[in-house]
């Protein structure tokens, strides 16, 4: 049995890597060392006189080695939508993006609101075995908003946080009782902050843009009401509440706010967010429309601000694929969505580039962060831990080709454009499933 | 060449159209109304959302220029039997239509089905975004009275929000050099509208107060009772059209409905009816001449690329 063991250990040490681990701080050139599926040492002064003979060596080539990246909001429509992404074209996209684990939201047909739909996420994940699958929890069961899942029970078979995807929980009673009953296992809430009734019949954000184009627009204040109310009824409770995809300067204030009085509260944002604006809605171009909606110049750049003074903790894609039937439609009968796998890195990076945050905070928001809020092994270079990691060229130029996405579904208004930073390399425990390295 | 709306439309452009109205109001009141411009074309008429009038109207225009016209109601049923706009289009595409006048309950798509067919398309009200037919004839109406519409002051009053018509008018009126007011209570403005280069007003009188020209909107039935205003009653005696308020206009300002009109609610019933005052028919009359100077024209385009064609 050891000798089994043994046999199949491999010492591989990625050398010549500049070496970015957030949790540590670390960002210096120097070496990982893995044994088959886990890390066994890093950092800069790892074999000063050059790997022993029995370790494979692999050249980064200066380009930067990561822990792999924690995608928090993916929308993998199996089951009920296959015909748009199945656990294998996702799983593809996150390799080619750099991305070792993505968290499921569960707005699947079934919804992941009982252990049987988590089971099957879990098999299928097992079954793909590409990179690494996990799935929220339904709060409420259908995500109708009324009666509350199996919390402990649903935790235990895996599921890292409770969210209603796209569905705000609106009644607050309904709300309370969600983080009272929450808190009493310590799990984490993840609420799509929109006050529903104020969004309804909303198409995308409302401001000129929205009067022009003739269609009903949803007030930037929406965001911030949820939020607001909310936030009192963490005080009240003592739960643990991330805000998803905050796109509003109000809404991202209010967070601040809430973080100074100390309350535990967090939020991510998408890189849509802090790219565009509900300009690239002009023509009624639904491959723009996103739920929560594309918002002005100045809530773009409060994303950016919230991102450099701490805010906004993680950044996630919010990857959500819609096939041609849900996009090809008057703006009003599309269905709202991006895929964001395979832009997430480079759309975040351009961050470093333009807004002047460092390449080891941005990284942060992608993988150790994600990571520790959703109380998750990985995310981090240290020894003992998975070997999920990516290299990544961070000056590395393409374009973005929506035909040449892994993704099924093609929907991202980011086609075509420049871009810096690719991932070379995506090592999921140990394996490389994606490497344009050569 | 497609006519789709008025926002970005040149000054010139709108004069030509406009040019090319008059001389078909002209023809419009002859005994014999027809002419064979059109002849050998086919025009498809295609409303996804029920018009009596506007269908009529770009019927009889049609009809007037000597093309073949058929009328399509597509109803609610055949988009439930699943079939999807950009099929609808490429279905009635592949009868070689020369030009399709479309209208469509949803904001853009008259534009999504103009990529999607290689004949013209006239848009005949998308949603709540353009009705640019509406904004030429009622540009034409103006004219007419006024020979130009340089300097004037437009009131457009009451729901805004909803108004694929106001939208096309605040437009074509700023091109023209017009000043363009906007009168409505709150509820039925829509957001920044005044980035759009329009005075607002919740006022009526500080709204209508020396306008040349008075533009009422129709107030849908289901906005009336309590989602939008409170009451018919209360948006009347705020918002609708009366002889006490109109006295604050220009002695001569005239009043305009693109119809069908809510007697009693936007506008008082006598005062559509003075003759003195109230162009609503002239605006009809008008309409089929605007609207055969569209077909016109984006049929010229037409031939012109059949002419250079080699094939």
């Amino acid at each position: 049995m050891t000798e089994q063991l043994r046999a199949t250990e491999q010492l591989r040490a990625y050398v010549n890597a500049r070496l970015l681990d957030p949790s540590s701080g670390l960002d210096e050139t120097g070496t990982v060392l893995i044994d088959g599926n886990k890390i066994i040492d890093t950092g800069p002064h790892l074999f000063p006189n050059g790997p022993p003979a029995n370790v494979q060596v692999i050249d980064c080539k200066g380009y930067c080695l990561a822990p792999g990246l924690i995608d928090m909001r993916v929308h993998l429509p199996e089951p009920g939508g296959e015909h748009k992404e199945s656990f294998e074209t996702a799983s593809a996209a996150a390799a080619a993006g750099g991305v070792t684990s993505m968290i499921c939201l569960p707005d699947t047909d079934p919804a992941i609101d009982n252990v049987a739909v988590i089971e099957f996420i879990a098999r299928r994940a097992r079954e793909t075995n590409i990179v690494k699958i996990y799935a929220y929890g339904a709060i409420t069961r259908g995500l109708e908003g009324k009666e509350l899942t199996e919390f402990g029970i649903l935790s235990e078979a895996g599921a890292l946080a409770f969210t209603d995807a796209t569905k705000a929980i609106s009644d607050t009673l309904v709300m309370r009782r969600v983080l009272s009953y929450a808190s009493t296992f310590d799990l984490l809430i993840v609420q799509h902050p929109e006050e529903p009734k104020l969004a309804r019949n909303g198409q995308m954000t409302e401001g000129e843009m929205s009067t022009r184009l003739g269609l009903a627009g949803i007030p930037a204040v929406a965001e911030v009401i949820m939020l607001e109310r909310d936030f009192r009824l963490v005080e009240l409770t003592g739960a643990r509440y991330h805000a998803a995809h905050v796109t509003t300067a109000a809404a991202i204030d209010a967070i601040r706010a809430a973080k100074a009085r100390g309350l535990p509260v967090t939020c991510d944002t998408a890189p849509q967010y802090f790219t565009l604006t509900d300009a690239a809605t002009a023509e009624y171009r639904t491959f723009a429309k996103v739920s929560p909606p594309l918002r002005c110049e100045e809530d773009r750049l409060a994303v950016i601000e919230g991102l450099r003074d701490g805010t906004i903790d993680v950044i996630a894609s919010d990857h959500r694929p819609q096939d041609q039937d849900s996009k090809r439609l008057p703006f009003v009968q599309a269905e709202p969505g991006i895929v964001g796998l395979e832009t997430l890195l480079p759309l975040t990076l351009a961050l470093h580039r333009d807004a002047d945050i460092s390449l080891l905070d941005l990284i942060r928001r992608l993988t150790s962060a994600p990571g520790e809020l959703l109380r998750m092994k990985e995310g981090r270079l240290a020894p003992g831990l998975p070997a999920d990691m990516v290299i990544f060229d961070p000056d590395h130029d393409w374009t973005i080709d929506a035909a040449a996405l892994k993704s099924r579904s093609k929907n991202t208004p980011f086609d075509q454009m420049p871009v810096q930073g690719k991932a070379m390399c995506t090592i999921v425990g140990g394996r490389h499933v994606h490497s344009l390295m050569g | 060449m497609n006519i789709l709306g008025m926002e970005g439309v040149p000054k010139e452009e709108i004069e030509t159209l406009l040019d090319l109205s008059e001389s078909y109001i002209e023809q419009n009141r002859q005994d014999n109304k027809k002419s064979s411009i059109l002849r050998g074309r086919t025009l498809i008429n295609v409303f996804f959302e029920n018009s009596t009038r506007t269908r009529t109207s770009f019927e009889l225009a049609g009809k007037r220029l000597g093309a073949d016209v058929i009328n399509m109601s597509v109803s609610d049923s055949a988009i439930k039997k699943g079939e999807t706009l950009i099929d609808t289009a490429m279905t009635l595409n592949a009868m070689h239509p020369d030009v399709l006048t479309v209208r469509h309950g949803a904001s853009g798509a008259v534009q999504l089905l103009s990529e999607k067919v290689t004949c013209s398309v006239l848009n005949a009200g998308d949603g709540s975004h353009e009705h640019p037919t509406q904004a030429l004839l009622d540009a034409l109406t103006i004219r007419r009275r006024r020979q130009s519409l340089k300097g004037l002051t437009v009131a457009i009053c009451g729901d805004i929000l909803h108004s694929r018509v106001a939208r096309s008018n605040i437009y074509l009126l700023n091109t023209m050099g017009a000043h363009v007011r906007l009168v409505a209570p709150k509820t039925l403005l829509p957001a920044a509208i005044e980035k759009l280069g329009v005075e607002v007003h919740h006022n009526m009188l500080d709204g209508i107060r020396d306008a040349d020209i008075i533009m009422m909107l129709r107030l849908q039935t289901e906005r009336m009772q309590g989602s939008y205003v409170p009451s018919t009653r209360e948006y009347f005696r705020f918002f609708g059209l009366d002889r006490e308020k109109l006295a604050v206009a220009k002695p001569d300002a005239l009043i305009m409905h693109p119809g069908p009109m809510n007697r009693g609610i936007e506008i008082d019933s006598e005062l559509a009816d003075d003759i003195h005052r109230s162009v609503i028919h002239e605006q009809v009359e008008m309409g089929v001449a605007v609207r055969m100077a569209c077909l016109d024209l984006v049929t010229r385009s037409l031939s012109r690329n059949t002419d250079r064609d080699p094939a």
